[in-house]
Order: C-alpha cells, then sequence, then structure tokens
C-alpha cells in the first residue's frame, strides 16, 4: 500500500448509494475496467472520462450504502480512483474496500477542508491529510490495527492464504 | 455486565478476540449465502485463495434469484459459473431455477436460518434472518470467499440499539409501516455499523412474516443486524425444524448504545418518497394525487403469503387503473404454490396483474418491469435510490402491500379505505 497518496478531488455528497456507484444493469461482469466505465453512470455521466489515474473522491456521510455489491469499490478503483475519503462510510462499503485493496479514510470535516478539483495529498501512515490547493493541513484516525493487517496483508485473499498457515 | 443477544452469539462462534461491543473477533460462521451476482467474483477469489474444497458444503446456500430466468447470455454465464461450482464441490444447497425463489425468502422456509446461529450473505438483505434470532449480515463477494475457504470470517462486534415495540396495530399495518417509521425516525444511517435490536411487548402480535420484513430493512437504517428476540411463535416455527432451538435472549442488564421505544399505535400507513427510503410520510397526509405508472408487490421484503394474502383481500373483484401496469412475484416456489391454492393468483390476474415466476427482477431494476424515463413505481421493495428500478429519471415511492394494491386500483397513492 503506498502510504502517501497525491491526487485531485472528484466531490461528492452525503449518502452515496451503491446502486449509482455502479447500476444494477452493469453488474453482468466484475471487470474493474469495465465496471470502471460505468462508474457513477447515472449520477454523472461524464464522470469515467474526466478521472485521470490517481484522483481521490471526497464524500459526505455514509459513503457507499445500500446493496453488497462489491462491483461498487471495484468499479471506483476500476475507474482510477487511488483513494476515497468520507466523512463516514456504510460498513459493507468499507469491509470490501479493504477486503480488494482500495484505500479508504473516514476524515470526519473532510467536506468542509477541501472543494472539487483540489489537489490533495493523503498521509496514511501519520493521519495527515494536506490540502495542496489551499495550502491548509488536517488531521484524521488511522484504521485500527486489525484492519491493518488485512491491508498490509495485500488485501482479504492474501490474509487468508497467511491464516491458512497458522490455523 | 449484562449482554446483547448479537454478543452473546458472537460469544458462542468465538475464535478469537473479545466478544464484546467494539471488538475486533475471529467468529465461527453457520452459513454463507451467495446469489448470482455476489456469487461470481466470489468463487473468482476462492480459487486465489487456494484451498481444494469449501469448508462445509452443507453450510453454503447459493441462489440464482437476482436475473433468473437469465435475462441474457451474460447473466447465464454467471448462473452457470454458480452451477458448475456447486456441482464440483459438491454444495448441498444449490436452488436451481424452480426449485427455490428470493433468497431470504427461500433460506428460512427452507429451516437453513435458525435462532442462535451466525450467518454471512453476500447480499446486503441478509440482515432479514434477525427475524428468527440469527446474527446475520451483509458482506462482499470476497468476504464470502473468505468465509467459504475457512468456515470463518472477522467482525467488529456491533454496539446494540434496542428497538422496544408496544402498543396496538392499527388495521392494515404491516412490518413495513412499523420499519419505515423507524428508518423515517432515525434516518439511512442512524444504525451505521449497529445492530437493531427488536423487542418489547407487541413482539407477540406480529406475524413471523412482518418480523421478515422488518430485520430486511435494518440496513436501510445503516444497521448491521435486526435481530429479533425470541418468543413462542418464534420457537414453534423453529421446533418444525430442530428439536431444541438455541433461541437467545438478551440479559436484561445488557448495554444499550441507545433505546428506542415505538408505540405502533401512532403508525399510519408509510409511503417512502423518492430517493431514500428514511424519506417517509403518513399516506393520510399526502394531500397531492401522486399519478404512478407502475405497482410491484414481491421482493425480499414483501413477498411472502402475508403480503399476497394482503394484497388479494383488497384487489378482490376490482380492476387495476388503466395506466397502471400491476406487477405480482411470489418470493418463492412455495409461496407461488400456496397463493394458487388460495386462490390469490386468480384473483390478481381476474384484476390485471401480471404474475411472473419468482426472481428479485424489478426490484434492482434488473428485468421484468424495467421503468422508463419519467414513470413513477410504488413498489413494496426496500430501496428507492436513484436509478434502482430503471432510468435514471425515474421515480420509486415504498410501501407495504395493502397501500401498494390499492394504488394500483386507484391509479395514486392512496391508502386501502379509499377503496374499499
Amino acid at each position: 500500500m503506498n502510504k502517501v497518496i497525491r491526487g485531485k478531488v472528484h466531490k461528492f455528497g452525503r449518502d452515496i448509494d451503491t446502486d449509482v456507484i455502479i447500476p444494477a444493469r452493469y453488474l453482468t461482469t466484475f471487470d474493474p475496467l469495465e465496471l470502471g466505465r460505468h462508474c457513477f453512470a447515472d449520477l454523472d455521466e461524464s464522470f469515467a472520462t474526466r478521472v485521470s489515474e490517481g484522483d481521490i473522491i471526497v464524500a459526505g456521510e455514509n459513503f457507499g450504502c445500500g446493496s453488497s455489491r462489491e462491483h461498487a469499490p471495484i468499479a471506483i478503483k476500476g475507474a482510477g480512483i487511488s483513494a476515497v475519503v468520507a466523512e463516514s462510510f456504510a460498513r459493507i462499503f468499507l469491509r470490501n474496500s479493504i477486503n480488494i485493496g482500495l484505500t479508504v479514510v473516514e476524515a470526519p470535516g473532510i467536506t468542509n477542508f477541501v472543494e472539487d478539483g483540489d489537489e490533495i495529498e493523503i498521509d496514511l501512515e501519520n493521519g495527515k491529510i494536506r490540502n495542496l490547493t489551499r495550502d491548509r493541513e488536517m488531521n484524521f484516525q488511522p484504521l485500527p490495527s486489525f484492519l491493518k493487517q488485512i491491508i498490509d496483508a495485500g488485501g482479504l485473499i492474501e490474509f487468508a492464504k497467511e491464516r491458512l498457515k497458522t490455523r | 455486565m449484562g449482554k446483547t443477544i448479537s454478543e452473546k452469539i458472537f460469544e458462542k462462534h468465538l475464535i478469537e478476540g473479545n466478544p464484546v461491543a467494539g471488538e475486533f473477533v475471529l467468529a465461527r460462521v453457520d452459513l454463507v449465502l451467495m446469489n448470482d451476482i455476489t456469487a461470481p467474483p466470489a468463487i473468482e477469489a476462492f480459487y486465489k485463495i487456494g484451498v481444494e474444497s469449501v469448508f462445509d458444503r452443507s453450510k453454503i446456500a447459493l441462489v440464482p434469484d437476482h436475473f433468473t430466468p437469465n435475462k441474457d447470455i451474460e447473466s447465464a454465464m454467471q448462473v452457470k459459473m454458480m452451477r458448475d461450482f456447486a456441482k464440483e464441490q459438491g454444495i448441498e444447497h444449490f436452488f436451481e431455477l424452480g426449485r427455490g425463489g428470493v433468497e431470504h425468502a427461500l433460506l428460512p422456509e427452507k429451516g437453513l436460518t435458525l435462532p442462535g446461529m451466525l450467518i454471512v450473505g453476500a447480499d446486503s438483505h441478509t440482515c432479514t434472518y434477525g427475524a428468527v434470532n440469527a446474527f446475520a449480515t451483509g458482506v462482499g463477494s470476497t468476504d464470502a470467499a473468505y468465509a467459504m475457504a475457512l468456515g470463518e470470517l472477522w467482525f467488529k462486534v456491533p454496539e446494540t440499539i434496542r428497538v422496544n415495540l408496544k402498543g396496538r396495530i392499527n388495521p392494515w399495518i404491516t412490518g413495513k409501516d412499523i420499519i419505515l417509521y423507524l428508518i423515517g425516525k432515525i434516518g439511512v444511517d442512524g444504525a451505521r455499523y449497529k445492530a437493531l435490536e427488536f423487542g418489547g411487548e407487541l413482539i407477540k402480535d406480529l406475524s413471523l412474516d412482518s418480523r421478515f420484513t422488518i430485520a430486511n430493512m435494518a440496513i436501510e437504517a445503516g444497521a448491521k443486524a435486526g435481530i429479533f428476540e425470541p418468543d413462542s411463535i418464534l420457537e414453534e416455527w423453529a421446533r418444525s425444524f430442530e428439536p431444541e432451538p438455541n433461541l437467545v435472549y438478551p440479559d436484561s442488564d445488557a448495554t444499550y448504545s441507545e433505546i428506542i421505544e415505538i408505540d405502533v399505535t401512532e403508525i399510519d400507513l408509510q409511503v417512502a418518497f423518492p430517493h431514500l427510503p428514511s424519506n417517509t410520510r403518513n399516506v393520510s397526509e399526502i394531500n397531492e394525487k401522486i399519478f404512478i405508472d407502475q405497482v410491484f408487490i414481491g421482493s425480499c421484503t414483501n413477498g411472502r403469503i402475508e403480503d399476497l394474502r394482503i394484497a388479494a383481500s383488497i384487489l378482490k373483484g376490482k380492476k387495476v387503473a388503466p395506466n397502471v401496469r400491476l406487477i405480482i412475484i411470489p418470493a418463492t416456489q412455495e409461496i407461488y404454490r400456496q397463493a394458487l391454492k388460495e386462490g390469490l393468483i386468480d384473483i390478481f390476474i381476474e384484476a390485471g396483474a401480471a404474475v411472473g415466476t419468482p426472481t428479485c427482477g424489478p426490484c434492482l431494476g434488473g428485468h421484468h418491469g424495467i421503468l422508463a424515463k419519467g414513470e413513477r413505481a410504488l413498489s413494496t421493495s426496500n430501496r428507492n435510490f436513484v436509478g434502482r428500478m430503471g432510468h435514471k429519471e425515474s421515480e420509486v415511492y415504498l410501501s407495504g402491500p395493502s397501500v401498494a394494491a390499492a394504488s394500483a386500483i386507484t391509479g395514486y397513492i392512496a391508502s386501502p379505505s379509499e377503496v374499499l
């Protein structure tokens, strides 16, 4: 996992559900690039074409609510997004992201800290977000150490392989 | 220190960790569920983990229900992948088309979800099984793969919000109105990361079908689980599957993050307006006529026999409004057959409804009734997000079966009293 992530912000509101992240009509595949092309299709048709590799999503409360479709974080990753920073996450989306290796950062206060199009830098190790456009910095609580084990292993599949050796 | 139902179930399934709210644990699972959307990525992840076989072929359920009968070649390929995997691994509970139905109505019917179990499913509405006193929660496909391979999973033991239901249920009110009322009160993230624990004096008057509806939509408040305290109705139901049900009661001094008291006497018929399930209103307080193009009665929320009986009691001898399409889908083959026996299907067809074979179909805008641009639907399902049932400029309103049936007759959102 990259310890420092830098990218341009695409800003969303609160209660962004997994149906708008990737509508059900695209769930006949789980190919990341194909899903990425339809990411946010019903909310913002131009999203997939506007994203540059490494961009960052910033959103309000309860990001990823609704359906458990893992296709949602896969689509976001497939679109080229490097991390999602939100005021808070819906729990299944948070699990899925950690499991597949999409960086997620819960940072209360983030929506007042950045605007759409800002350039930000996330320091995962030290729990800091720097807004490079507006030259300011905020802190966040890094993920609990239990979840770091999964992330450091490289996702849940790798964690499973390690776990099988120790059982 | 007393324990909640959730803490007790985690304690019984514990492998590692401390089973109290807020702590991370590894726990044994009793059942792993997947459907035709979530199983294919799970199967791929399972092979990557590299084990030869699943942890227990009697504890995995594979239910093709979302895009079945297969709507196109891609969905047929997904179900084929499930079917082949089930065969290869000797999975005992693969439910072929015609022998199954919508997962969350089907598995309880088959006695696969029982009190005291710890269940994970790659579907957010897995929380439905809380109705039968199981701790059941939705996960993703990689989680399901891990659980299939190892028979365990990591969890954060949730804090619990206790919901005490009391009072008397008004006519036509069902579990749907109670849960929509609660979601309207606490919001779509009101129980985020938490378990909802339902109890109180009213429980004894709530049918199991209504409890399934309530537990089903716990996720719509962001909850990890929606779990009911056991009672004699549940015990009797569970005894039809096992001689000694493992009923789990909370301690009287259990620690709750919040206690919500609901007097259902005050609950009117509910409708959730677009585009969030929390956007609820009393039907009696809707002043304008909200005309609709389509009504859907079905889904894992409201496709059970009680729902169909209610709909039939309203539709009997009446006709669906000329400008409305009414789609009714019994959630399982068993429910379909029961409805046939009781003459309900006859009433539906006589009224001008389309009756479909069990599938999730229109609920998630999959097939079997997709909305066109600018169309408006009233649905007994669980979500009314943007584009959920079709075009991004279509609208979904949510209600229970009585309002749905009455509205199909009037052509606008209406209470049953307007047509009876």
